[in-house]
């Protein structure tokens, strides 16, 4: 029972930081309809920026968050400068490749510049975990919870109670009619991009401390971003949050009980089994008529 | 007088979307050798009676049947398969093929052979192909293009490629052909060519029904016409029937066009 | 004219060993030539049918195991004291038998993407590559997982008559794969112009009207699906019995980014296409070597990807054949366009 709880604590944590992921993929996949293999390079892209400002600049911890955020909204604004916007109006498999073009580069250019091993980014906390009972978890993935959360509520309210989320909902339903309405598509979807990403690189900067550093990872997170969105359902925020802790639960239970080598598979295989069954995703919001 | 044979039975077809009714209690017949049009008022529900007679839609209530075989459940490739093809009234073509390799893709039911004898070029799929492109090249005469057969489809203009759009129909080997509004832009010379086209695939044995808008080429083109309003049929019979029945009047013009 | 320029292209190409004594560039042409059999397969899916498959590289890989294992045996216990045994058999029935089972696997797929279609089929096909290479890794009783399948033979080919042909040099590897890659190249041509390319190519342009005119979808993707795979397994295979040693790593993405490159910058929907993407993108490697480190190099073919579908959306060949005959006077032949080639002498 108290090997079940800690698995609850750790799906808590785990959870979080998945959310933060599926939440950036599935509101530029909705809002945009682009899909965007560079989403697992922003996760590295943010676990980087913690090391570089943490280890190598030597700032503070808790500053070195948001600068990782930051720097990830910034390089989504410029991919979608540089690389959709040219691509708008071209057919979905072209800015898909795209996508894989500017992943396999931007990559390669981590492995580059930091080389292949595994770097780790100190943190402030107490080795020491806090232990409640059965449970123990240590003050780092606490923190990274109580982060996530944060995150995520704040990306509620900018969906759902600013402007520029209104236009953003708008967009997603009717691109056509929003931009009628006088939306500007132009700063929609690079926003709608540089948000998405820096979340994805606030969830690399969260776990990068917790794991360690090296160029591959955003792959593994990029697959799980997928599975998050496909089980929420497209544009589907709160579906991502859920897909996110589903996710979370699966590989918990998986490794715990099955085999922790099929820990990473808990995600593709949700993937499968879900397509299979409901092509458009468990939880999706509009189906498509005529 | 030939007695009438009926081919296409839509019976008691009703459809609903969420609660809006779209169609509801439709029945008629279309016979064997007959051209019949479909018209009525916009959002009569023209278009979603096509829909589900051509198996992209499914019925609420009722069933569609093609020669005693019912469509039910049937899909758009099989419905084709028992002779029923229907054409479409925007992409009506393979924009980046040209008029020949249009036609050669909708002469795929009659050109079926097995996969290791087309791989292997065995004699038997390869007079298989030689016909199929003889049969490209007679459809493209048929519809006026023979010398255009090598040209863009998307190239042409908006009525030449409704005409390969009926072409590629009538690749398909129907023994009735669906036509969803034939000639919604066309020009007057261009909708007369199309009648001519029209009786003379009838007079090759083919059932036509056709949804339209142009009241003159429906006229001149149908045996019966099929009225439909507020998705039920309010009228039924020959264009001169139709031509002066109050309530097609109505349903067009208004209450008090029927008594102008 | 083109069956001359065909003719003339293999003869120069076999002709290569004949006067390329440098085994490290013969090598990186065998490998190359292995690739390019897995590219000409996937641009069946992806140029001729518009399924992007961005899985294939389990394809390969899948033939690649079945192949080594089917030519080592193996030894695995299934529930409990229950054991599954089979005796070395020869790598040529391992060959024919990796064509088989990768084709198998094809068709799964094949009856998958008729119910999930578009950006989700993505999806799908990259996470049933993913889940193959950790079973791959995980299930060490069969695989011998990251510690690798080595000591597999290489192929013999039996010869009536005659005692049986070892494919063990670099020269008789690479005249296999020659012969494979032409058969494959002859194959996917054959099928391209047939009623089936047609169908495929239908489906592609415009699913509906293709339906109305009788194509059945499911039967026609899952043919391309298992084709395309079957030949991939292929290629794995020899792949398997030339490297003769083959891990859980041949499953990796960057294999089928590697494909996918290949295709994309020679030409989808073009028969010529992923060999010259081919020829480019796995040769160019042995030239850059000198120059650029490997992660270099990589970030250049992300970039040349990238350059190629902003300038050449359509892939080097088309590109080319259409400044051709721009220059002859002629109408550029449409996109893809392999049926009427043979008539265009007819009278109109």
């Amino acid at each position: 029972m108290s090997e079940f709880l800690q698995h609850l604590v750790n799906m808590l944590v785990l959870g979080g930081t998945y959310a933060l992921l599926g939440i950036g993929l599935t509101l530029i996949f909705g809002i945009m309809n682009v899909v965007n293999f560079t989403h697992g390079v922003l996760y590295t892209f943010g676990a980087y920026m913690m090391f570089i400002v943490v280890q190598q600049l030597g700032m503070n911890f808790f500053l070195a968050l948001p600068v990782a955020v930051v720097a990830g909204w910034a390089l989504g604004a410029i991919i979608e400068l540089t690389l959709l916007r040219p691509l708008r109006g071209s057919d979905i498999d072209t800015t898909m490749l795209v996508m894989i073009g500017a992943w396999i580069a931007m990559q390669s250019g981590a492995l580059w510049i930091w080389g292949g091993v595994a770097k780790s980014v100190a943190t402030p906390f107490p080795e020491a975990p806090l232990v409640i009972g059965p449970v123990s978890v240590s003050w780092l993935r606490l923190f990274v919870l109580a982060a996530a959360a944060l995150l995520i509520v704040a990306t509620y309210l900018l969906i759902n109670r600013t402007k520029l989320g209104c236009a953003m909902r708008a967009t997603f339903q009717d691109h056509d009619t929003a931009s009628l309405m006088g939306v500007n598509v132009d700063l929609i979807y690079p926003s709608t991009f540089a948000i998405g990403s820096s979340l994805a690189a606030a969830a690399g900067a969260l776990l990068g401390p917790v794991y360690v550093i090296f160029p591959q990872m955003g792959d593994l997170a990029a697959v799980k971003a997928f599975a998050i969105v496909i089980l929420g359902g497209l544009g589907n925020i709160t579906g991502a949050v859920i897909g996110g802790f589903i996710l979370a639960l699966a590989e918990e239970l998986g490794a715990g009980y099955v085999s922790s080598g099929y820990r990473d598979a808990m995600g593709f295989l949700i993937i499968i089994a879900v397509l299979i069954a409901r092509p458009t995703g468990l939880f999706a919001r509009s189906e498509r008529v005529g | 007088m030939t007695t009438a044979v009926p081919a296409l039975k839509v019976e008691h077809v009703a459809i609903h979307f969420g609660g809006l009714v779209a169609l509801s209690d439709l029945n008629f017949t279309v016979d064997e050798g007959e051209i019949v049009s479909l018209i009525g008022p916009n959002g009569a529900g023209k278009t979603t009676a096509f829909n589900i007679v051509t198996g992209f839609l499914a019925p609420t209530h009722g069933s569609v049947s093609y020669r005693g075989t019912p469509l039910d459940g049937l899909k758009p490739h099989q419905i084709a398969d028992i002779g029923l093809v229907r054409t479409f009234q925007r992409t009506s073509v393979f924009p980046n093929d040209t008029i020949y390799d249009n036609l050669l893709i909708g002469l795929h039911r009659q050109s079926r052979v097995h996969l290791p004898e087309a791989l292997l070029g065995l004699p038997r799929a390869r007079l298989t192909e030689r016909k199929v492109r003889e049969r490209a090249h007679e459809l493209a005469e048929w519809v006026g293009l023979g010398r255009r057969i090598h040209d863009l489809a998307g190239s042409l203009s908006y009525g030449e490629q409704r005409l390969v759009g009926v072409a590629l129909a009538l690749a398909a080997g129907p023994s009735m052909l669906l036509l969803d509004e034939p000639v919604s832009g066309m020009n007057a010379s261009e909708t007369h060519t199309f009648v001519e086209l029209i009786r003379n695939i009838r007079s090759r044995g083919v059932t036509i029904l056709l949804v339209e808008h142009d009241m003159p080429m429906v006229m001149s083109v149908s045996d019966r016409i099929v009225v439909l309003n507020y998705g039920r049929i309010i009228a039924e019979g020959p264009p001169d029937t139709i031509r002066n029945d109050p309530a097609v009047i109505e349903a067009y013009l208004g209450k008090a066009a029927v008594h102008a | 004219m083109k069956l001359i320029a065909t003719l003339v292209s293999i003869a120069a190409l076999a002709s290569v060993p004949l006067w390329l004594r440098d085994p490290y560039l013969m090598n990186a042409l065998i490998t190359t030539g292995i690739f390019i059999i897995g590219a000409m397969s996937l641009n069946l899916l992806l140029g001729f049918t518009g399924q992007l498959s961005l899985g294939h590289v389990a394809f390969f890989g899948i033939g690649a195991y079945t192949s080594a294992l089917t030519s080592l045996g193996f030894d695995i216990g299934v529930f409990g004291d229950f054991h599954i045994v089979h005796e070395p058999w020869p790598p040529i029935a391992g060959f024919f038998l990796a064509i088989v089972v990768a084709g198998l696997c094809g068709y799964l797929v094949g009856r998958l993407s008729f119910r999930v279609r578009g950006a989700y089929f993505v999806i799908v096909t990259i996470s049933f590559a993913e889940v193959v290479r950790l079973v791959a890794l995980n299930w060490i009783e069969l695989t011998q997982g990251p510690l690798a399948l080595n000591n597999i033979r290489s192929i013999a080919i039996p010869l009536p008559g005659l005692s049986e042909l070892v494919i063990r040099t670099k020269l008789h590897n690479y005249y296999l794969v020659l012969t494979v890659a032409v058969i494959a190249y002859v194959l996917i041509a054959r099928l391209v112009r047939s009623h089936f390319g047609r169908a495929m190519r239908g489906l592609m342009e415009n699913e509906t009207l293709a339906v109305s005119v009788g194509i059945d979808v499911t039967r026609t993707l899952t043919l391309a699906a298992v084709i395309s795979a079957a030949i991939a397994g292929a290629a794995g295979s020899l792949y398997a019995h030339y490297i003769r040693i083959i891990d859980p790593d041949i499953f990796a993405f960057i294999n089928t980014v590697t494909m996918v490159i290949m295709v994309i910058s020679g030409g989808k929907g073009s028969l010529a296409g992923p060999i010259v993407g081919g020829l480019i993108f796995g040769l160019m490697p042995v030239f850059l070597r000198p120059i650029m480190a490997p992660e270099a190099q990589w970030i250049a073919y992300g970039g040349v990807l990238i350059v190629i579908l902003f300038l050449l959306p359509r892939g080097i060949v088309p590109s080319f054949s259409r400044l051709l005959s721009k220059q002859r006077g002629q109408a550029p032949a449409p996109d893809g366009m392999a049926f009427a080639k043979n008539d265009a002498k007819e009278p109109a």
